[in-house]
């Protein structure tokens, strides 16, 4: 069942286009986020789903009807602020009933809602408060509960964390996730923390210059990111991406200035591989290769980031740097050569001109990238 | 011991020296007249080979039984209580029209404004034009519509409100620069927390504007209520206080007394009886309105 269904949304300002054909679906009760760097259009996409901004076309449907000419409560859709925009003058009670009191919700009705909101978000003790006078935290807790008493079906959040501390945040994600899955909302939810958006989100729908890069679960979108800029914004150490080339014969590819180590068994020229550090394994100093890996090679070790639990090797493979997590324990010292390898499925591999995925096996770029909607992928044969 | 009481009191110079300046400014202007004006009407008035003597609180007791003393603070009252609330109410609706995303909006902006350039001078010989019998603007429009000449500034009925309409042209433009200037720290997540709560203009403006302009309009509210008393050049210029002092507001019968028929001595008494209204204007509002104004 459909929560919220986005068609072909576009928003344009003069001769620039923040959201570019922009077409995706929620499922009921679900959590989306939309995830990006700044100006890819994230916040733009949520204002129009909320009817705070018109869309220049397309449409935005909400429990199966399209909602344009309505705005927020009317379409059924409650929102949190990045500021909270909790209003300065009024209690901390007031602030959560604002919406009711605006729609003359009788009073008894409206307390009884009060009171379950203020117990759901820990808020009772507080009510009686002006924003002025609660913490950061507290603030998010007040905005929080001003979307969940209306109980409109869908909830969308508009960089809701950005301005707590770390610590907070943590709490906060895994509170927010709690509340959205036991009340069963529609939540979308918009960050440009990767973090945030893989912890949380049944659905990542990634964004860069107004369009949709990917739109896949969380693990897909780590598993098999469809582009380069996918790969290098998931995940929490950055891919390593290599230049490939072809080998002597031309018909293997090679890590580009490399001739030693056959990675793919096709023409490398205009490929990137991609590999994460934690595919990277480091078979230590004595020189075995690690058992089962497909491919292998020599490096040295460069640079060391000891993190506790994990260390970042850093080794050089002649021009190229490759990142390894290892155990923090098992780490080699700076300076060591070491025998590299990795899985023939730990492989993305890349078209560098277009940055799209492609199969290992084939010329042809990947048929399966998932839940690719019609028109960005049309748009993608064209651009490769 | 003794050098910290040293110390302390040389703290406590240092401290009365930087603030001189200030008080013997505040001194000499302010405070000295004020006790000189209150010490004024309880003596006589000096003349040629009379010098002043105490005659207590005998000026106060004239002054309740003086029926123009009266009439001037009625018309006061009346004057502060009409132009006060409509110059505040007319200066927020031009604020809110003009802080939108309108077309022409500076022009707009700098239209409001003019009256408030424009000397009080300049401004009340332009409204004697419009008022003008016979062939001023307002008379002019008159006709257009087949209505008869009114001597709006001669009649005892219309001459009050005639000023009060000058009064209310002049300020609304001015406080309206305030209102703009409040407008405009109300942050825009607000108004769309309330647009996506479906609020109607109307509770928009009555829950989340008026608040929080709240402590401008106490701001304007107290000098617009401080200058409906301290008005005198424009009741000079357009009527001189007449007809049968229908005008006349309590700084022109001040100025009357004191300089057109040199009873200095009451018009000491009388400015102290407008010292003292203007102070327990003041301090209601501060005290009334405070406690239900939230400044951010």
């Amino acid at each position: 069942m459909t929560g919220v269904a986005v068609r072909s949304l576009v928003k344009a300002w003069g001769d620039t286009r923040a959201v570019d054909d922009v077409s995706f679906t929620v499922e009921k009760g679900s959590l989306a986020v939309l995830l990006g760097p700044s100006g890819c259009g994230k916040s733009t996409t949520l204002r129009m789903i909320a009817g705070l901004e018109d869309p220049t076309s397309g449409t935005v449907e909400i429990g199966g009807r399209d909602v344009a000419g309505l705005t927020g409560a009317a379409r059924g859709v409650a929102m949190v602020f990045q500021s909270y925009a909790l209003f300065p003058h009024l209690s901390v009670a007031d602030n959560i009933t604002f919406g009711l009191s605006v729609r003359k919700t009788p009073k008894p009705e409206m307390r009884e809602r009060l009171d379950k909101v203020a117990e759901l978000l820990g808020l009772k003790p507080l009510l009686a408060r002006k924003p002025g006078q609660l913490s950061g935290g507290q603030q998010q807790r007040v905005a929080l509960g001003r979307a969940l008493i209306a109980e409109a079906p869908v909830c969308l959040l508009d960089e809701p964390l950005s301005n707590l501390d770390a610590k907070l945040r943590q709490n906060l994600r895994r509170e927010i996730r709690a509340l959205q899955q036991r009340l069963g909302i529609t939540m979308i939810y918009v960050t440009h923390d990767q973090t945030e958006a893989m912890s949380m989100a049944d659905r990542v729908i990634l964004m860069r210059g107004g369009r949709i890069e990917q739109n896949a679960r969380p693990s897909e979108l780590y598993e098999r990111p469809a582009s380069l800029f996918a790969a290098r914004f998931v995940g929490g150490s950055s891919m390593n991406l290599i230049h490939l080339d072809n080998d002597a014969s031309g018909t293997r590819a090679v890590i580009a200035g490399q001739d030693e180590v056959a990675v793919l068994p096709r023409p490398g020229r205009g490929l990137v591989l991609g590999l994460r550090p934690e595919d990277i394994e480091i078979a230590g100093e004595s020189g075995d290769r690690p058992a089962g890996h497909v491919i292998g090679t020599e490096a040295d070790v460069e640079e060391i980031e000891y993190l506790g639990a994990d260390a970042l090797v850093t080794c050089r493979l002649d021009d190229h740097r490759l990142t390894a997590r290892t155990r923090g324990t098992a780490a080699p010292s700076i300076g060591a050569r070491v025998r590299i390898g990795w899985r023939e499925s730990a492989m993305h591999i890349f078209d560098a001109e277009s940055g799209w995925r492609l199969d290992p096996a084939g010329g042809e770029r990947s048929r399966h990238a998932p839940h690719v909607n019609k028109d960005t992928h049309k748009e993608r044969e064209t651009s490769t | 011991m003794a050098t910290r009481t040293a110390r302390r009191l040389n703290m406590h110079v240092q401290g009365w020296l930087l603030v001189l300046p200030a008080v013997v400014l505040l001194a000499a202007f302010t405070h000295v007249p004020v006790v000189e004006t209150f010490i004024g009407s309880i003596f006589s008035t000096p003349q040629a080979g009379h010098p002043a003597h105490f005659i207590g609180i005998q000026r106060y007791g004239d002054m309740a039984a003086d029926p123009i003393f009266w009439q001037a603070l009625t018309n006061n009252l009346l004057y502060a209580l009409i132009t006060v609330p409509v110059s505040i109410g007319l200066a927020l609706a031009m604020a809110i029209w003009v802080s939108g995303r309108i077309p022409g909006r500076a022009l707009l902006r700098l239209a409001f404004f003019m009256p408030t350039i424009l000397p009080m001078i300049a401004a009340a010989n332009i409204w004697l034009f419009f008022y003008t019998p016979g062939y001023g603007l307002l008379d002019q429009v008159a006709h257009l519509f087949g209505f008869g000449s009114t001597n709006w500034l001669g009649d005892t009925s219309t001459a009050l409100p005639s000023l009060m309409a000058v009064t209310i042209w002049k300020e609304s433009g001015f406080f309206m620069i305030f209102f703009l200037a409040a407008l405009q720290q109300v942050p825009p997540d607000l108004y769309e927390a309330a647009r996506i709560e479906n609020a109607t203009r109307w509770q928009v403006f009555a829950r989340i504007t008026w608040p929080l302009v709240m402590p401008t309009t106490l701001f304007v509210a107290i000098n617009a209520l401080i200058n409906a008393f301290r008005i005198v050049d424009q009741v000079i210029a357009m009527t001189g206080g007449g007809p049968n002092n229908a005008t006349s507001l309590l700084l022109f019968y001040i100025y009357q007394v004191a300089f057109s028929f040199w009873d200095t001595g009451y018009a000491a008494a009388l400015s102290t009886v407008l010292l003292i209204v203007l102070a327990v204007v003041a301090l209601g509002q501060f005290f009334l309105l405070d406690r239900r104004i939230h400044y951010r």
